[in-house]
């Protein structure tokens, strides 16, 4: 297949009259079908589309689009995986002048219509069924909604309402637009203006509604020019597109970063093939946020639990000589020749295999963005052989203003600003930012928008502060940073990721602000907790009663007993729950983006915290799930109290001030 | 839910009257029914009420000692099963009867084999015509079996290893692989969780339904809500006779039927099992 990696990306400069769609036209035209924009896994097959036809589908449903009406400002909604069509349609609304406003695909149907509604979104384009009959339940709540498209046909028969429309018949009107007007793309395309508004980004809200965030041509192509001057990448890279495209990341890569570079877009054949389908790309650049960091690692964890002992000596020698090397490099001391020889026989024997499990045999850059990352994660990509570096940003700073360089990783900081960035940490310890991709503002949100821009200066809500060296270290939003027992400030996301690199942990919850002692709510691993349980001879019909045996308390109990030895005693958990149930975005418990909703989750589990600090043994819980399709079930369960086995004294508070700090925490 | 079907008009299968004993057991009595061209026909009753012995006559593994089975106008007495096969009739299975320790898109294959047309040498050879039918046949398995029954994460893993919902779906798969026009499903929801079971009943509207595939189906099956909800008609057996046919609500309304569900009344009215 021709690749065209020889073709170098054509040489430009942002200026203010540059836009998304200006860009998309030159680099399309360059490459023309001489180099493959984008492939698609389809029924079982990498299909290639170039850059001509890129050019030509996007041409077509922006001409389809104007037929339907659309103007210059319109917004357009859309939902739906990753797929080139969903991205064409994103394409195609820019090019008219339009907006995008993407929603996270498994929204529930109050939330689409949040968006919907107070986006005013004249068009809205799903991918199939799911999101059509989505549309169909809220139009009469959305006025300005005229039009619904869709691209997949599946299930889409006996579905005749005049509201609906399929893609395949937008791109038709286009062709006839395009017959009569042959030159009107292209008129369209100059319009535009770097400073014009292309994309609204609702934000999840860790607390309170939904917030649209406005960011224009230049924020986003500053934004990639910026990245792309830190970690080039070329026309020959691979990049795999499988996060929600309403995440800034993925519009980052996908759309400014993909067009700046020219690298080749690869969009998997289902949710459930993601993995394998990474494997067979091996992409060299990877952004993601860190739930999927810490899925591969478990991964990896469950299967070494799994292994012959000699299989499991091989990794726990050769991760540990990955590790001591990785130490090494963070804190800049030598490699001595030994330990250097070591690493390769660990390389060659165990650690590329690792690589290529995890569909890392080629990276080059892999980053981690939109929430803490824990230091022992870090730690182990480092160790494996992976180079991976934090992002610092937020949806309002088009993504990232701040990353880790080459060869200057601390596992306890973010980095450095991007060029054209700075950063500036205010007298009550927060962090600003200010840089040519600062946003807009809010949309429709005037007192929202005055509380977060002041003087250009970027308000983030995040507490820091920067280190010796100049990194910025990011302590925690500034709600959630807690004050401990000893008036010491600590971070309850740090906990929270310490414990979640214990295989058998997927979520915590760490309390303790103002408080006599930390406590933690634990929602353990189904998959792992109870492979572990099955070769223990342990029975269990249910996750509510796996996290209940005494056993489970145990195994969970040794974790959290062993993430506090290295914690200083006033932040130790001394108690926790395994919960009955994971936390979840649809029980709004968790952001789409998977961070928890601290304020939302003590009014939940009131009884819990209460239980915690109340010194009760066993705490009796009525509960209500949600289940997909939005059915509600009451239940009442008993959650057993644990309390964690004193230990020594651990390192003194004073002893480890960076230890705070360790995580990073955007709204990204 | 059947009235967006497809258009329902000549008789596809016809049973005259057919006659099935084994020693003593009366299996069948002169069942009689017909089966029109695109719907959806739901054969329910009792357990032990003959359901899985008429499905095994219409696809030829039993005989009838006495009576007509005709499928498009021909008369099937003399066909072996292979042969119904290649005229159109395919069928799943009670107990799910795949090859466990061949992938699922080996056992599709073999579904498609009857379609083979290359011999042994060529296709030993791969040469150009067998290379090239290979690469149809693949088109087709992909693109209007996998891709309609969600099965693509699966295609390479060995289906012994799969849980038993997926199972299923490979099973309905391998049936379709033979492009039939009347598929027999004997209790595709039967061990299937309420999610799975609901998935089934989406699949098979879909072949029913899609333009592409348009077949016509015999459910037997015990899950009534299901049974109500997706078939155009259906027939009652009660220790091999036929006791009722209709439509669902005329089923439902009729006096008989109750009677044989006598103690299992719900049974025919509940939603679930």
């Amino acid at each position: 297949m021709p690749h065209g990696a020889s073709l170098r990306p054509p040489p430009l400069a942002v200026t203010p009259d540059l836009t998304i769609p200006k860009l998309f036209l030159i680099t399309a035209r360059h490459y023309g079908d001489a180099k493959v924009a984008m492939r698609e896994k389809e029924y079982g097959v990498w299909r290639p589309i170039t850059w001509r036809e890129y050019l030509e589908q996007v041409r077509d449903v922006t001409l389809g689009l104007l037929s339907l009406g659309l103007a210059r400002g319109d917004k357009v909604a859309l939902i739906g995986h990753n797929r080139p069509e969903m991205l064409w349609a994103e394409m195609a609304t820019l090019c008219l002048g339009g907006v995008a406003v993407w929603l996270y695909q498994d929204g529930l149907i109050d939330e689409v219509q949040y968006i919907v509604h107070h986006s005013d979104a004249r068009i809205l384009v799903g991918e199939g069924q799911e999101e059509v009959d989505k549309a169909l339940a809220i139009r009469d709540t959305c006025p300005a909604l005229e039009r619904v498209l869709w691209d997949d046909p599946k299930g889409m028969r006996g579905y005749d309402d005049p509201l609906l429309l399929s893609l395949a018949d937008v791109r038709a009107r286009g062709r006839e637009r395009l017959a009569r007007e042959p030159d009107r793309f292209d008129r369209l395309v100059a319009e535009g203006r770097g400073d014009e508004v292309c994309l609204l980004l609702y934000t999840s809200g860790t607390s309170a509604q939904p917030k649209g965030a406005l960011l224009t041509h230049t924020n986003l192509l500053k934004m990639g020019q910026a990245m792309m001057a830190v970690d080039p990448c070329g026309p020959e890279d691979d990049f795999v597109s499988f996060l929600p495209f309403a995440w800034i990341g993925e519009q980052m890569m996908s759309m400014s970063c993909g067009l700046m570079a020219g690298f080749t877009l690869n969009f998997p054949e289902e949710p459930e093939t993601v993995q394998r389908d990474i494997r067979e790309i091996a992409p060299q650049v990877v952004f993601s946020p860190p739930r999927i960091y810490e899925q591969m690692v478990r991964n990896v964890q469950v299967k070494v639990l799994d292994a012959p002992p000699l299989k499991r000596r091989a990794h726990m020698w050769a991760l540990g000589v990955g590790q001591r090397v990785a130490d090494r490099q963070f804190s800049k001391r030598p490699v001595p020749p030994a330990l250097r020889v070591a690493r390769r026989v660990a390389d060659w024997l165990v650690l590329r295999k690792l690589r290529d499990h995890m569909g890392m045999s080629r990276i080059r850059d892999a980053y981690t963005g939109g929430a803490a990352l824990g230091p022992d994660h870090l730690r182990f990509f480092h160790a494996v052989g992976v180079n991976l570096k934090q992002i610092y940003g937020q949806t309002e700073i088009a993504g990232i203003s701040v990353l880790h360089r080459d060869g200057n990783v601390k596992f306890d900081t973010v980095g450095f600003p991007l060029p054209e960035t700075e950063v500036k940490i205010a007298p009550d310890g927060e962090i600003l930012s200010r840089s040519p991709c600062v946003f807009k503002g809010y949309y429709k949100m005037p007192e929202e928008t005055a509380q977060t821009l002041k003087d250009g200066w970027l308000h983030s809500g995040d507490i820091g502060f920067l280190d010796d060296d100049g990194h910025l270290v990011v302590f925690d939003r500034r709600k959630d940073v807690m004050v401990l027992a000893d008036g010491s400030r600590f971070s309850p996301a740090y906990l929270e990721t310490r414990l979640k690199y214990s295989p058998y942990i997927k979520d915590a919850w760490v309390l303790g602000h103002g408080r006599s002692a930390v406590t933690a709510a634990v929602c353990i691993d189904a998959g792992v907790v109870g492979k572990w349980a099955e070769d223990q001879h342990i029975p269990y019909t249910s996750y509510a009663e796996l996290s209940q045996k005494p056993e489970v308390g145990a195994l969970v109990a040794e974790a959290v007993a062993h993430v506090n030895r290295a914690l200083p005693a006033a932040a130790r958990i001394h108690r926790f729950v395994n919960l009955h149930k994971e936390f979840d975005a649809d029980d709004d418990e968790l952001t789409r983006t998977r961070k928890l909703r601290r304020a939302f989750l003590e009014e939940r589990y009131r009884e819990v915290v209460e239980g915690l600090y109340g010194g009760a043994e066993v705490i009796h819980l009525k509960t209500t799930i949600t289940y997909e399709d939005g059915r509600v079930a009451h239940s009442a369960v008993d959650l057993r109290v644990i309390t964690v086995a004193e230990e020594g004294p651990g390192p003194r508070a004073e002893a480890a001030p960076a230890l705070a700090a360790g995580g990073k925490k955007g709204r990204g | 839910m059947s009235s967006d079907g497809p258009q329902v008009s000549e008789v596809l299968l016809k049973v005259d009257d057919i006659h099935m004993t084994f020693g003593g057991v009366k299996a069948l009595q002169g069942v009689a029914l017909e089966v029109r061209r695109g719907e959806i026909f739901s054969v329910i009753g009792p357990n032990g009420a003959g359901k899985t012995v008429l499905l095994n006559c219409i696809n030829g593994l039993y005989r009838p000692q006495r009576g007509r089975i005709t499928f498009a106008g021909r008369d099937l007495a003399r066909l072996r099963p292979h042969q119904r096969a290649r005229l159109g009739i395919a069928r799943t299975f009670q107990k799910i009867e795949l090859f466990r320790g061949m992938t699922v898109l080996d056992n599709i294959r073999l579904g498609r084999h009857i379609h083979m047309r290359s011999g042994l040498l060529s296709g030993a050879l791969y040469l150009g015509r067998a290379a090239r039918e290979e690469v149809e046949h693949r088109e087709f398995i992909e693109r209007d079996i996998i891709d309609l029954l969600e099965i693509a994460h699966i295609r390479d893993r060995v289906v012994g290893m799969l849980a038993y919902g997926l199972q299923k779906r490979v099973e309905l798969a391998r049936a379709l692989a033979l492009n039939p026009s009347l598929i027999l499903l004997d209790e595709p929801m039967a061990g299937l969780n309420l999610e799975e079971v609901e998935d089934m009943a989406r699949f098979i509207l879909a072949i029913n339904e899609e333009p592409r595939w348009q077949v016509s189906c015999i459910l037997v099956e015990h899950d009534m809500g299901v049974v109500m909800d997706i078939s155009r008609r259906l027939a009652v057996l009660n220790f091999g006779e036929k006791i009722a046919d209709g439509t669902p609500a005329e089923v439902q309304a009729n006096p008989q039927v109750v009677q044989a569900y006598l103690g299992e009344a719900e049974a025919l009215y509940a939603t679930r099992r």
